[in-house]
This record gives structure tokens, sequence and C-alpha cells, in this order.
């Protein structure tokens, strides 16, 4: 973020007449792009909260409003019924290759980031791999992953294929992020720390791994949400175990009860507590900073 | 300083000791896949999901020949395109709005925040999500009932075309306000009240400082929604009721009936237009540099 604030008072009349201007009277650009934005955000969100709240009706509920009574009806019956498939099962699934998919994506993407910070021979044949790994269509990916694990004679499964196949899809975004966030990373103080007698793993320990700790939990953010969420690139390798989307795929086409909005609101509230935790642990450690800053 | 040959390929090691374990995932599930989908595209099928390893050409005849495919290519670059457009002009305009009419730093930030947390929820659930809205008892189709507009339900609001780039632009015009916002965050305020001392119109700055100095932002966002909506097969699936196809959900239809060799034929020449894409996107802009910046 490189704003410049402008608060010399002898360029205040331009200061007025600017794009963003601190004070003075808003341009008619601002409610007209105001308005869009609020659509934006309403249509953004809008959908979502309605089958939230129509995931709460009662056994007479159907898949519009209205509104059908309230109970929790929907949500006993996703994790009580045969017919709505393996809920639990595939949930803890999820959960638990989330998990791994998170610390390998922020380990790799880590060691990636300082490998980065300086030119070397080939390194843009590693940089164009991971862009292609971004940008390959998920379903042929996973195809190829299945069709070498055949040819191997190993079996695939949601711990060793998919977990891959899901690699090749959280890495590119986690060296993304490390990328920004290591742009910020001023090289100085990892030669001063190395100055000082620190070897290389204490000046990654105690100066670099604090310095870019809110950047890491980024990184893990989108390591374990894109996890939690993938379903072209696990389709073709999960095995015979589903992962939670999968589960949620096979229920869109063939549950046509609120069940499936009351998977969408577990599942989005799951989503909902990891992002929460996230930026909360970002803004604590910024926070502990600021404070640290002051007293010193 | 000059660094000495010897010094030159010790760093060279260096990095490539911090960048192994990166090429160790990406080799075998990015590289290998993508080789493998490559050589069963020559490969023949005895019929039942079976490859016979050997090299025929037949699956791209068959592929090339056929009158669907040009119909999957072209319903795809539709989809494509439009999706293109919708997210370019709200992601641009959001992005806008975040970074020259915010006045308060902190807002902006936390209204970017807003715009980015559905990206870290599931994207089939949030496709889902438009069936109450768009359906034929749904809630535009009721409002617009009641308020006597129509007499009819509208068929086409659900399992349409329309539905399809409806939920795409919902999912994607995120990737297009996250780099964008970002480019224009870079640009200096000075430039424009410069700008505007020298006499400029607003549009004059929108079209002479803004756009060009978010070009690498656009390109950016267009690589990953262009790419997206080419390789997505589900959104297709649902939104259009089994109405259109594009060209990987013609794909997952073969696979699923085990025609592997014209599907990875199909799929290969879907990738090879990827990426002919994607580079000329990238030949606009340096994005490594951008990126790093």
């Amino acid at each position: 973020m490189s704003a410049v604030v402008v608060d010399n008072p002898e360029q205040g009349i331009s200061a007025r007449k600017a794009i963003a201007p601190s004070r003075g009277k808003r341009p008619w650009t601002f409610y007209v792009l105001a308005s869009l934005f609020t659509a934006y955000v309403l249509a953004l969100y809008g959908p979502m909260f309605c089958i939230y709240i129509l995931s709460f009706q009662d056994i007479r509920g159907g898949l519009v409003f209205p509104m059908k009574g309230r109970s929790l009806h929907w949500f006993i019956d996703l994790f009580t019924q045969v017919r709505t498939g393996d809920v639990k099962g595939s949930f803890d699934r999820s959960i638990k290759l989330a998990v791994i998919v998170t610390i390998i994506t922020v380990v790799i993407s880590f060691l990636a980031g300082l490998g980065f910070r300086r030119r070397f021979k080939g390194d843009s044949i590693v940089f164009y791999m991971m862009i292609g790994s971004l940008v390959a269509p998920g379903l042929v990916l996973g195809l190829g992953t299945g069709l070498l694990f055949q040819a191997l004679g190993l079996n695939p499964a949601w711990y060793s294929s998919a977990l891959g196949a899901q690699l090749s899809w959280t890495l590119p975004f986690g060296v993304l992020v490390m990328f920004a966030v290591m742009s910020r990373f001023n090289n100085a103080w990892d030669e001063a720390a190395r100055d000082l007698g620190a070897s290389r793993w204490q000046a990654i320990r105690l100066v670099m791994i604090p310095v870019l700790a809110p950047g890491l939990v980024a990184v893990a953010l989108f390591g374990f949400t894109l996890s939690y969420d993938e379903f072209a690139r696990t389709l073709q390798t999960a095995g015979s175990l589903n992962t939670l989307p999968l589960e949620i795929w096979s229920m869109t086409l063939n549950v046509t009860s609120p069940s499936l909005y009351a998977l969408g609101t577990v599942t989005t509230i799951v989503s909902f507590v990891v992002i929460g935790v996230s930026l909360g642990s970002i803004v604590l450690i910024q926070k502990k900073r600021g404070a640290q800053k002051i007293k010193g | 300083m000059m660094p000495s040959s010897s010094s030159t390929s010790r760093s060279s090691l260096t990095g490539w000791l911090y960048v192994s374990p990166l090429v160790g995932v990406l080799v075998p599930f990015f590289l290998a896949p993508i080789l493998v989908v490559l050589a069963a595209s020559f490969f023949g099928s005895d019929g039942f999901g079976g490859l016979t390893p050997g090299f025929t050409l037949a699956n791209y005849v068959e592929v090339l020949h056929s009158a669907l495919t040009l119909k999957l290519y072209l319903a795809t670059i539709k989809f494509t395109v439009l999706t293109w457009i919708f997210t370019l002009l709200i992601g641009f305009f959001v992005a806008y709005f975040l970074v020259f009419h915010v006045r308060n730093q902190l807002l902006a930030i936390g209204l970017f925040l807003l715009c980015t947390v559905p990206f870290w929820t599931s994207n089939i659930i949030r496709m889902i999500s438009w069936i109450p809205l768009l359906g034929k008892e749904g809630l535009i189709n009721a409002a617009l009932i009641s308020t006597g507009v129509i007499r009819q339900p509208l068929e086409v609001l659900l399992f349409s075309d329309l539905a399809v780039v409806i939920a795409y632009v919902h999912q994607l015009t995120i990737f297009m306000i996250v780099p964008i916002f970002n480019a224009m965050a870079r640009i200096d305020k000075r430039l424009i009240e410069a700008a505007i001392d020298a006499g400029a119109s607003r549009f004059d700055i929108l079209r002479l400082i803004v756009v060009p100095m978010a070009k690498s932002g656009i390109a950016l966002g267009s690589i990953f929604v262009v790419s997206i909506v080419m390789g997505d097969f589900f959104v297709v699936k649902v939104m259009s009721g089994g109405g259109s196809a594009s060209v990987v959900s013609a794909f997952y239809e073969d696979v699923g009936v085990l025609q592997y060799p014209t599907a990875a034929a199909s799929a290969v020449l879907l990738t090879l237009v990827l990426v002919a894409i994607v580079s000329l996107i990238l030949r606009s802009v340096d994005i490594r540099r951008e990126i790093t910046r």
C-alpha cells in the first residue's frame, strides 16, 4: 500500500479538486460507483444468505421461498440419513486433508519464497511451471494424476493422489502470496542477523519467521480454504472415499431437499471460522507489534 | 560488484535447494500428469476403458472432425468472453471506487476484505445459492409477478446460459478486483493531482493514467478469469441444467464413459488454446516483475 498523504496546506486547493479529496464535496462519480459497489456486495452475499435462511426450515421445506416453518430438521437429516451419503466421514476427511495441505503449503511456499528472493539459473522454469499448474484445467490434471497412479499400480486415495493434486493448486497461490510478502521484507535485516553471528537457521527462526508471521498466516488461510473447497482436481484422484466438496457435488445432482442447503450452511460456517481466526490473528500480531514499538 | 562464476553457481545451488520441495511436488503432480494425458491422447482404446499403448492420430482426427467440437469451442468462447467483459467492468470500477473514492484508507481495506471473504468459501455452494433466487418460483420471478411486470414466470433465469454467466461473474469478479486494486493502489496520487492542475478532466485521468497503470492488474485478472472459465465444467453442467456444454464438461462426460483417448486428445487441444491465450496476455506484462515489485 503506497498511499501518499498530502497534508501540506499550500496544496489544499489541488487536494480539494483531487480525485479522492479528504474534504469538500464529493464528485457525482462517487455516488454512481458507491451504488455499483453496494449492488456488487449485495449480489455477492445475498444469494448465500438466502440458502442459510432456507436451511432452517422444517420438514415441509422446499428449495425456494417462502420459508416453511423453523427447525433444525435438515441439519439432523444431513448427519443421520444414509440417503444423503456419508457426510460425516467426508467432513472428517476434508478437515484432515486441509490441515495436512496447509502445513505442507506453508513450509514449501516459505522455502520457495526464500529461494526466489534472488534470481538464480533456471528460476524462470520453476516460475512458469508454477503458473502452468495454476492455470491448467483442474479436471484434466486430476485425470492425468489418476491415470499416472493407475499406470504405476498405485491406488488413488485422498491422502496420496488427492493430496498431491490439491498441492498443485494451493502451492502456486501460496508462493504468489509469499512473493507479495517477501517484496516488503528488507534483506538487510537478514544480513544484519548473519553479520551478528546468527547461523542461517537462527536468522530464519529468529528474524524472518517473526517478521513474516502475518504473511505466513495468509498463506495458511489460502492453503486451508483452497484445499477444503477443492473439487475439480480431487474428483478423479480421491479414490473410493469422498471429500466434502465431492459429497456436495453428488448431492447437487441427486438431493432436492433443503439438506443440501444445510450442508452449505455448515461448510460455510467452517470457512468463516477459519477466515475469522486467520484475519484475527493477523490483526493481533500487528497490534502487538504496534504496542512494542510504542514501548520501545 | 561483479560476482565471480563460482559464487554465481553457488547461489544458483542455494536457490534450487530452497525451491526443490516445490519442484518435488510440481513434477509428479503437474508435469507428469500433463505428459500422461499427452501420451494417452496418442494411444488406442480397447473400448472398455483400457488404453492400448501405441501411436495413433485417430483420436485427434476424431475430435477435429466432429461437428460437436466446433460447437463446444464456440460455447466455451461465448461464456469466456461474456464472463471476461462483466468481471472486468465490475472489477475495474469496484477497485477504482475503493482506491480513489473511499477517503479513509482503513475503511477501503475493510471494504476490500468484504469483497474477498466469499473467495475463501465453497464455490459449489455459492453456485447453488442462486437457485432460490433465479428458480421458476424464485424470488426474482415472484417479485416481477407481484409488481405486475410479467404474468408468467420467466423460464430463462435458471438452467440457462444466462444463469451460467451469472454464476461465473459471481465467482470470478474477485479475481479481477484483487490484482486491479493492487495495481491502482500503487499509483502515486500526486501524479493525478498534477494532471488535475494541468487541466485534465476526470475522464482523461481515467483514460491516460489509471487504465495504463492498472494494465498489469487487468492482465493478471484476465489470466485467472479466462483459465478458470475455460477449465470449468461444473458451473456449466449444473447452471445450464444440461442444456449447454463446454469443452471440459464434454471431457467430463467422455471420462465418465471411459473414452480416455478422445478425452485426452480434446484436453490437449484445450490446453494448447489456453497456453496460446495466456502467453498472448503475458506478452503485454512481465508478470513476475509485477508480482515481486
